[in-house]
């Protein structure tokens, strides 16, 4: 995997880099998909960061709380049953008591769904290797295109730069 | 002068790459006690716990007092971390890993020592709920079987809420190393890029985990309270033990907190990023504890003291007047009366100011676990059957190495992870420090968005 991209010192500037690849696709052949954003920290307010906003990982939150609930209370009501305790007349399935124990199984349930969802969510783990570089690490943002078309790199070079990138780089996967 | 973004990485990344003298004299003690503390408790496995000092009627001691300590320690973290998280504080960002990294650490030595107190720790297992050949089930209905699940959900969640926010920095190690620091990074960070789908999971995880972690904490500690205000012991069976108990692990939490990030402050050179308002904002938050420490102390004894119940008051007097006073006063000077002057009065909510008030936090609230523990349970309904409790050198040892353990783990792993979330000190460098803003409908005002930060 190769990337052609451009370093960009803020988010508005990797805003028009995104928005100019886009417009680009259709005329230098390439899938919007292909189009690779990465920084090293998350910047709120902008298109390319907001319309990858999902509010999905929340009902599976609420569904693996629910499970972990329906779990506890199934650990607790069957095996109180099937054990012959002798509770002179009181409750064999204590409500208040069981309740504890269900209580944190909703909520082992719902992190457990949240970490599996983020981890789904965000593609992780993935050893295949990423694109990546160390100007990142000093408040960079990449934009580019994943596997551009040969015949189409010298315009993807003019408009990254065109966008106002410090730099534009050719790399493989890290 | 605000540091750059390449600044905040290398100043973050130093303690990873090197590490001075002290830092290893440090490691080496902490090491030294907990392996006195294994020691300890290798003696105890081949002569019995009848090497402890526990007796009828003193069942429990040191075991449960460092227990109920240490979990008190772990909300330090994860709860004032999700707090500030979901408050949207800014200030929050170069001390919730601290804090989380106590959370961890704490609950997982909290965790060990009941398995120590059951004598035979290799049967531990006993308390997962299986289908086995005995026929046994855990019981339900016991204050120890609701520990076992609060803890171990509390466990998890907190390594989870510790882990999510580490994976970019660890992606920031692994593009900063090379070999096979290189290689352990990379397992680590699982392949993290940083694509804005990746930081959208990330932050909308972080915000579940933050709503479903403050309950669980408040949680955790209600049950370990119920482990005594369900038995029918006097000055125990109280129904205001649950946010008492919550109250004082909020307070000896933070004061943890505040003595760590002195540590971390002076030993890595964190001056630039642990400043003196991080400590301003959490003494505030300690003094605030302090306050309601003190009120609900006050509202248990006079409800004691007012009901005038012979076996409450046996226990009233035990801890007020005779064999336990010492201890009971140095605790309110320890909670109350040192603290209190120190953070309520600005200038003296200085970094030593609140490292010296929460020094003092610190071991008031390990002497008001003692003094829940030993004075109730050899005072009882029966005064024939009253008896007192001494440690042993057995109980001391692992009671310090418990220290040494947190000491160690806390050292080691600011070795191995950057004790301040790089990427969220980055975040702050954004015009308006990172909150998310966008024009209002007139073009002429920011609105600051909500949501998860």
């Amino acid at each position: 995997m190769k990337a052609l991209y451009g370093l960009y010192p803020d988010a508005a500037g990797a805003q028009r880099a995104v928005n100019s690849l886009r417009a680009a696709t259709s005329e230098l052949k390439f899938d919007p998909k292909q189009i690779l954003i990465v920084s090293g920290e998350p910047h709120e307010g902008y298109e390319f960061t907001d319309s990858q906003h999902s509010s999905i990982p929340y009902p599976w939150a609420v569904l693996g709380a629910v499970v972990g609930g329906t779990t506890g209370y199934l650990l607790t009501t069957l095996s109180q049953k099937s054990y012959p305790l002798v509770t002179g007349g009181m409750s064999l399935t204590p409500a208040w008591t069981n309740g504890i124990i269900v209580y944190e199984m909703v909520m082992l349930g719902a992190i457990l769904t949240t970490l599996v969802v983020l981890l789904v969510g965000a593609g992780l783990p993935n050893f295949k290797g990423v694109i990546t570089d160390p100007d990142i690490g000093k408040g960079k943002i990449l934009v580019g295109v994943v596997d551009p078309p040969v015949n189409s790199q010298q315009e993807l070079e003019r408009r990254l730069l065109l966008a106002g990138a410090s730099q534009v780089k050719q790399s493989a996967e890290g | 002068m605000q540091p750059t973004a390449e600044q905040i990485e290398q100043d973050l990344l130093r303690p990873l790459f090197h590490s001075s003298g002290k830092y290893w004299v440090a490691v080496a003690l902490a090491a030294t006690l907990l392996l006195a503390g294994v020691a300890a408790f290798g003696y105890q496995l081949y002569a019995g716990i009848g090497v402890w000092g526990l007796n009828s009627p003193v069942f429990w001691g040191f075991d449960i007092t460092n227990f109920v300590f240490w979990i008190g320690i772990s909300h330090a973290g994860t709860l004032i971390s999700a707090i500030l998280r979901l408050t949207n504080a800014t200030w929050r960002r170069p001390v919730t890993r601290c804090a989380e990294a106590i959370t961890v650490f704490s609950v997982l030595i909290g965790a060990i020592i009941p398995l120590c107190h059951i004598g035979r720790p290799w049967l531990g297992f006993w308390m997962i709920p299986y289908p086995n050949e005995r026929h046994i089930w855990p019981n339900f209905r016991s204050p120890l079987a609701w520990d076992f699940f609060a803890i171990s959900t509390y466990l998890t969640g907190s390594t989870t809420f510790l882990y999510l926010p580490t994976i970019p920095d660890f992606a920031t190690v692994r593009d900063a190393s090379t070999g096979l620091r290189r290689k352990i990074y990379r397992i680590l960070a699982l392949g993290w890029q940083g694509t804005p789908r990746q930081w959208q999971r990330l932050e909308t995880a972080m915000f579940i985990m933050a709503v479903v972690i403050v309950p669980v904490a408040v949680s955790v500690h209600t049950i370990v309270s119920w482990d005594f205000a369900m038995t029918p012991v006097p000055m125990w069976h109280s129904s205001i033990f649950g946010p008492y108990f919550v109250a004082g692990a909020i307070f000896s939490g933070i004061a943890a907190l505040i003595l760590a990030m002195a540590l971390l402050r002076k030993f890595l050179h964190l001056e630039e990023y642990l400043r003196p308002i991080h400590f301003q904002n959490l003494g505030k938050l300690l003094l605030t504890m302090s306050l309601l420490w003190f009120y609900f102390t006050f509202a248990e004894r006079l409800t004691a003291w007012y009901g005038n119940s012979p076996p409450e008051m046996a226990v009233f007097w035990e801890s007020i007047r005779k064999q336990f006073a010492p201890l009971f006063w140095t605790m309110v000077v320890c909670n109350f009366i040192i603290p209190v002057p120190i953070l309520a009065i600005k200038r003296f909510r200085t970094i030593t100011g609140t490292a010296i008030a929460s020094c003092t936090v610190v071991v008031g609230m390990w002497l008001e676990r003692f003094l829940i523990v030993v004075p109730a349970l050899g005072h009882k309904f029966l005064p024939y059957s009253w008896g007192t409790y001494r440690p042993t050198w057995v109980e001391v040892t692992l009671m310090a190495s418990s220290f040494g353990m947190m000491a160690l783990l806390y050292l080691l792993f600011s070795k191995f992870v950057p004790m301040i979330s790089i990427w969220e000190m980055k975040v702050g460098l954004q015009p308006h420090g990172g909150v998310p803003v966008v024009a209002s409908a007139d073009g002429k005002h920011e609105v600051v968005l909500e949501g998860p930060q």
